[in-house]
């Protein structure tokens, strides 16, 4: 039976049996990829779209001239760190929904800084910006952590809801109190000393922040890899009930791995504020917390393909806005397709994790 | 005697890297206690989960009453009439006895008549000794009742092979018995009864036919009667005989406790213990009796310093650590081995290297704790291994590439290997196979000797009598019984357990 089967098999199959594994992993998720592309492909059809032409613009914006690479790369600075906020607590089996919240709580604190101390020098007033940003959002989810280290509060639902806060929060304050009395129209903040700008790089919008989020990446990369608490996190995240009967604190880095998450996140918030805006306002962050979330996700919190991840979504953001005006399409038709790669790569881990077991 | 009722013939398997069966033959024939016996990893279960349609097999055939199978699953076997209870069960805790029944049955009304199915339950039920109430939750029930559940499954689903994997290994020592008689009846109402398991002393007590199995090979099948100690032996280890049980060295043990449990009730999870009075000496083994789930894990855990103490004290070498956290305890030279070292212990994802670094880590780390200093755990590893005397397997290796006895190895390593001053051990030999098992013993026997502290916890009376030099019994988080083992029986020690007398 056995190998009357094996002659009747397809004449791809033992070729592609006898690819090396890395090619058949690549191979694999290009697979899965044209899977998300060609569910999107239909649901353009049936919004009676050109296909074709939806994907042409968003990569001919994107990827077809010098100032589309450098509005990538805008989008995935902050998209990087929102995605390491949601990787580092992962690692310990911590889901954090928050980067969003996360983000904005981060704007609000370094815009704090900056319009407290507006006479300050740059090189003081930057860091000082940054570092309330940080503090401000890893306190923010370190509460969350704190819940969870308790067993009061599953961080799921605390890191999700206080997104909500978050907004509101920042809403309040650039309607009232920090409103720029100047501008009568737009609840925003006063404009930024320019001292608070952050410098960019050679005529682009891009900002130093590309290398602090680069930085950032190999830092999670090394720490995972060589340090004494990168094997402790990643004792944790293997096996949480040995880590525990072997002395390791869970506790402590439910709540550490938090904060530096949130905090990274905040990061984020003040790179837009300083970086782009130089104000605060609603518009602060386009759903980076949630694109973040879903790179983290596709890349297995794995640092490598974070960047990877993080500049297909950056590609897809950008492509979004273009759609609009090119194609008519919402906004939303772009997050739909964010949501088929997510929905397409999940399954299929998902699938490979069942076949494994 | 006509022909058997299931037949495997040349049944091959293969896992990734492992020849678990390799062409193996197997005959269970109607009205016969059939034991397969052999070491952990010899290939028994997988060559059963073949017959039952678990797993796909590689090559070979399973005939059953003349006419060969061919098993896409388990349904498939179900339908031809074998069943199977696995070491874990698969009963859904929230249904009563005669829910999960029903949901097993292969053709269940769409309006199922719970009254008719709770009847035949209770026939089959008195047929064969295993009165169960058909509307109790299974959730409720204790271990050997869940088992009666799952014999009563495959008993009205029309099961006449019926296959159990390590039946015993869930019961406490008085139910085996019970267990023992349901299979003589069902032997005469004409089944074919195979179980699975390592245990010598249940193989010769009641089993017809003994088939031993040793790396996913038969290497014999001779009757029950014909069956010696011996023999079988010779058949699970290919000659080099196990050494026998050892007599009991005198230690003489210090008069200071090294542990000093005072008035201890623990909270958190699990059953909470209750004015727990424990010493447990230098040179000198402690057992802990008890019927599994009395609080065996729950005192474990809280020498450990896992589980918060809500009275009492916990003194270590006349030092009150009664608040101190699981690193510090260990750094003072608390050593834990766990059962099921694959979830109690390592980390499958992480290397040997990795594992064994974990317990200590500040102790690897250099820089402040920026790099760790892999080659001195590697060395380190390594002469934990050479000081039990094992030979150390690669530290880079996966620790979810080893087998369960290996990685108990792995575990005892690492726990011993630092000369530990107090040693928990919580079932360390359970799912061991004989000669693991025996290693693992005498591997806290000679921790004992240079002076530790040990407190053991196990299921195994035999164990417990022949290694300890004091007993406790625990029964519901609570200490009922203390005696020395040539000043008791087991008998005796099985009453306290269960609360009789």
């Amino acid at each position: 039976m056995a190998q009357a089967a094996a002659v009747f098999r397809a004449p791809w199959a033992g070729g592609y049996r006898r690819l090396p594994p890395f090619v058949r992993e690549t191979l694999r998720w290009i697979g899965w990829l044209a899977v998300a592309l060609g569910l999107y492909t239909l649901l353009l059809l049936a919004y009676g779209r050109d296909p074709v032409q939806a994907y042409s613009d968003i990569l001919s914006s994107t990827l077809g001239s010098t100032y589309g690479i450098s509005e990538v790369l805008v989008k995935m600075i902050p998209i990087v760190l929102c995605a390491l906020a949601v990787a580092i607590p992962a690692r310990v089996g911590l889901v954090n929904v928050g980067a969003e919240g996360q983000l904005f709580v981060g704007a609000l604190g370094a815009t704090w800084a900056t319009l407290a101390f507006p006479s300050l020098p740059g090189w003081i007033l930057l860091p000082l910006s940054a570092a309330s940003g940080f503090v401000a959002a890893g306190a923010w989810a370190g509460v969350c952590g704190l819940l969870r280290a308790r067993g009061w509060l599953n961080e799921v639902f605390s890191t999700m809801l206080l997104n909500y806060l978050a907004v509101l929060v920042v809403d309040y304050l650039i309607f009232g109190p920090w409103r720029d009395p100047t501008s009568s129209n737009y609840p925003q903040s006063r404009l930024f000393p320019a001292a608070g700008w952050l410098p960019t790089l050679a005529g682009t919008r891009v900002t130093v922040f590309l290398f602090v989020a680069v930085a950032c990446v190999a830092a999670f990369a090394l720490v995972i890899a060589y340090t004494r608490w990168g094997l402790e996190i990643r004792a944790i995240g293997g096996n949480p009930e040995a880590a525990r009967r072997n002395g390791v604190s869970i506790t402590r880095y439910l709540v550490i791995l938090m904060i530096i998450g949130g905090g990274l996140a905040g990061l984020a918030g003040m790179g837009e504020v300083a970086g782009l805006h130089h104000r605060l306002n609603p518009g602060v962050s386009s759903y980076y917390g949630y694109t973040g979330f879903l790179v983290s996700w596709l890349a297995g919190h794995r640092a490598a393909l974070i960047p990877v991840m993080a500049f297909v979504m950056a590609v897809l953001a950008s492509g979004g806005d273009i759609l609009q005006i090119t194609q008519g399409l919402p906004y939303a038709a772009v997050t739909l397709l964010m949501a088929l790669i997510l929905f397409v790569v999940l399954a299929a881990r998902a699938r490979k994790g069942a076949k494994s077991q | 005697m006509s022909g058997p009722l299931l037949s495997l013939r040349q049944v091959t398997k293969r896992f990734p890297g492992v020849l678990a069966n390799d062409r193996v033959d197997f005959d269970a024939y109607g009205g016969e206690i059939h034991a397969l016996l052999g070491e952990n990893g010899a290939g028994k279960s997988t060559l059963m989960k073949v017959a039952y349609g678990y797993y796909p097999k590689d090559g070979g055939e399973v005939w059953l009453d003349g006419r060969e199978l061919d098993l896409k699953s388990p349904a498939d076997a179900r339908r031809a009439g074998i069943g199977m209870v696995f070491q874990s069960f698969t009963l859904i805790p929230a249904f009563t006895a005669a829910e999960n029944i029903a949901l097993y049955l292969p053709h269940l009304d769409l309006m199922p008549n719970v009254e008719v199915i709770e009847k035949e339950i209770r026939d089959r039920a008195v047929a064969f000794g295993l009165e169960v109430d058909p509307r109790a939750v299974v959730g409720m029930m204790a271990a050997g009742q869940q088992q009666k559940v799952e014999i009563l499954k495959l008993l009205l689903a029309g099961a006449r092979v019926l296959i159990f994997d390590e039946p015993t290994s869930v019961l406490p020592p008085h139910e085996i018995e019970n267990l023992f008689a349901v299979f003589r009846r069902l032997k005469q109402a004409g089944f074919a009864v195979v179980f699975i398991t390592h245990k010598l002393h249940e193989v010769l007590e009641c089993a017809d036919r003994i088939t031993v199995m040793r790396r996913g090979a038969v290497t014999g099948s001779i009757s029950g009667r014909e069956a010696t100690e011996d023999a079988l032996l010779k058949m699970m280890f290919g000659g080099g005989a196990v050494e026998a049980r050892r007599a009991q060295p005198p230690v003489a043990a210090e008069p200071a406790p090294a542990l000093n449990l005072e008035e201890l009730s623990s909270g958190g999870a699990g059953l909470p213990l209750r004015e727990i009075n424990l010493e447990v000496r230098r040179g000198e083994i402690v057992g802990v009796a008890g019927v599994s789930g009395n609080g065996q894990r729950e005192l474990g855990d809280v020498v450990l310093g896992l589980l918060p103490i809500t009275a009492g004290r916990k003194w270590l070498f006349g030092e009150d650590v009664t608040g101190w956290s699981v690193a510090r305890l260990r750094q003072a030279g608390v050593a834990y081995v766990a059962e099921n070292p694959g979830y109690m212990a390592v980390a499958p994802g992480l290397t040997l290297a990795e594992n064994f670094a974990v317990t200590s880590p500040r102790a690897y780390q250099l820089a402040g704790g920026l790099r760790v200093d892999w080659a001195r755990v590697s060395a380190d590893m390594r002469r934990a291994y050479g000081a039990l005397e094992i030979e150390a397997p690669d530290p880079g290796l996966r620790a979810g590439a080893l087998s369960g006895g290996n990685l108990q190895r792995f575990s005892l390593a690492r726990e011993l290997g630092r000369k530990p001053r107090v040693i928990v051990a919580v079932y360390p030999t359970r799912g061991l196979d004989a000669r693991t098992a025996n290693h693992a013993e005498n591997l806290l026997l000679a921790a004992r000797s240079e002076g530790a502290a040990v407190l053991l916890m196990s299921q195994d009376l035999d164990e417990l009598f022949s290694l300890s030099d004091r007993l406790v019994v625990l029964r519901s988080g609570r200490i009922v019984g203390r005696s020395r083992p040539q000043e008791t029986t087991q008998i005796e020690v099985g009453r306290l357990m269960t609360g009789g007398g």
